[in-house]
């Protein structure tokens, strides 16, 4: 059974059909790279993941359980929409840490506050607390920033800013991470950095969906590369497949373009 | 020079209880005006429409936005009276806000609600400065709350928090270091604004010093202790300048 599955999704900002009609599916472990010029309807696609846009229609499900189906409007409640959002995890283009909070304090604000619902928060509080402390400690150092964990967002370069927000959306550990160009507010020599630990997140069978600009490394992180052209899925297949043989008239232009 | 010596004692033990009454105005509005600053500033930025499904309805039928439709879909109540209300008090001098607030009252529906004496003037002054600094305020919280990126927000949602989690634990704080300087502002311009209270009697510093000049405690024709409060209100903005730089240096720690 596939981790992620979208059907047919449609997403329209007024008379603007966005997506038109969007399907693919995601096994467990495996990483899609989407890949498109700007307008072709990545970042909305993601965001329809992640709730920050409601679609018009369409179904997504997560390991079997349908989270979104545009024909039930019951499954569209702002109460349980917060709860689907924990499936997913979301590292924006801007990075959006919390300024007031040091990178540990960005990483555990969430699970802090989530830990409060849980029924045993009480009687186990300071466990509880302890091993979010831990955890964070741990996401933090995997990223490569043990010694950073007390400084401020302002106080980090870029790179290690989009680090700790790719450490913050792992803490819940959701079942789909995804990333919205994750290196394009990044200076060239920073990108490095940050590619690097999501291709170790890759190694470690963490699933992902990632829109991004760099070919070079969406053709080594992942194992199914999406090209969307104006709303529409142009062209689906394994990275040799896209990358290396395109089929569609639309894709062979958008690559010769990158590479040229 | 002997002379004002000699009337030091009686003047600055006067302007010291007119002053406890401009610091009690100054303390009170601030207590009253900061949390309904907020409440209005929540009201002007309420997007209740209970009109848009005409709107829609239309739209929907014409398959395009008319004039008609758009006012019905932008028409937003509470905002509309709440930025009428802020309009009409930041549009009108507060010292003509005194004089209705303490006389409408008494002189149209001949009913003085605010008591007589000095304690009935000090609560009309209250309310007038409190509903009159609200606004101003309001203002300023609402260009704090939606000078805060929209993605902060946004990451927050992601992370499953809820919207009062969201304002209180991600957004609160960089809009309060946002509104310092400005606020900061409002309130030395508050320090002196409390003299107008002065239009209804209130027995304030300005009062005080004024008393001298027409006789009292056996002292009159003396201009010096009405120029003297201007000492007092100096010493009070430079408190209130300090405590705000401190305010400040103390958000020093982020960046918004």
């Amino acid at each position: 059974m596939s981790v992620l599955e979208v059907k047919d999704l449609r997403k329209s900002f007024g008379k603007l059909e966005v997506l038109k009609g969007i399907s693919f599916s995601l096994e467990k472990g495996d990483t899609i790279s989407i890949i498109g010029s700007s307008g072709s309807g990545k970042t909305t696609l993601l965001r329809c993941l992640n709730f920050l846009e409601t679609p018009n229609s369409g179904i997504i499900s997560v390991n079997g359980e349908k989270l979104f189906d545009g024909a039930d409007s019951a499954s569209q409640r702002d109460s349980e929409i917060r709860k689907k959002r924990l499936h997913f995890g979301l590292v924006f283009q801007s990075f959006n840490l919390f300024p007031q909070y040091t990178a540990l304090g960005n990483v555990k604000l969430a699970s802090n506050l989530l830990a409060k619902e849980r029924l045993d928060y009480q009687a186990h509080k300071k466990d509880i607390i302890a091993e979010i402390d831990e955890n964070a400690r741990g996401l933090l150092s995997q990223m490569g920033l043990a010694d950073k964990i007390d400084l401020y967002p302002h106080q980090l370069s870029g790179g290690q800013q989009q680090r700790v927000a790719i450490a913050r959306a792992l803490a819940l550990s959701p079942d789909v991470l995804c990333f919205d160009e994750p290196t394009s507010a990044l200076d060239p020599e920073l990108t490095g950095e940050v590619l690097k630990v999501i291709l170790s997140l890759a190694e470690k069978y963490t699933t992902m969906v990632i829109v991004t600009h760099e070919m070079q490394f969406a053709r080594e992180v992942s194992s199914q590369v999406l090209f969307m052209d104006k709303g529409v899925v142009a062209e689906c297949g394994t990275p040799e497949e896209v990358f290396g043989n395109p089929k569609n008239e639309r894709t062979k232009q958008f690559l010769e373009r990158y590479s040229g | 020079m002997e002379l004002i010596l000699q009337q030091a004692p009686i003047v600055i033990r006067s302007l010291n209880i007119g002053f406890l009454q401009t610091l009690k105005l100054f303390v009170i509005t601030l207590i009253g005006a900061l949390p309904l600053g907020l409440i209005i500033s929540f009201g002007s930025m309420s997007s209740w429409a209970p009109l848009a499904f005409i709107g829609r309805n239309m739209e929907r039928k014409n398959g395009r936005a008319t004039a008609a439709s758009r006012f019905f879909t932008g028409f937003c109540p509470i905002s509309l009276i709440v930025k009428i209300i802020v309009w009409v008090f930041r549009g009108t001098p507060l010292m003509l806000q005194l004089l209705i607030i303490y006389y409408f009252p008494g002189l149209v529906w001949g009913n003085p609600i605010w008591g007589s004496g000095e304690s009935g003037r000090f609560l009309a002054s209250a309310v007038a400065f409190i509903i009159n600094y609200a606004c101003y305020f309001s203002e300023i919280y609402r260009g704090g709350i939606q000078g805060v990126p929209r993605g902060q927000q946004e990451a927050g949602q992601v992370l499953g928090m809820t919207k009062g989690q969201i304002f209180f634990k991600v957004t609160l704080l960089q809009m309060v270091k946002r509104i310092v300087p400005p606020m900061g502002n409002e309130c030395i311009t508050l320090v002196k604004d409390t003299s107008l209270a002065r239009i209804i009697a209130l027995q304030e510093i300005i009062w005080a010093g004024q008393a001298f000049l027409k006789g009292s405690q056996g002292i009159s024709g003396a201009i010096w202790p009405l120029f003297f409060t201007g000492v007092y209100y100096l010493i009070f903005t430079g408190v209130v300048t300090l405590l705000l730089g401190w305010l400040e240096r103390k958000l020093s720690y982020f960046r918004a």
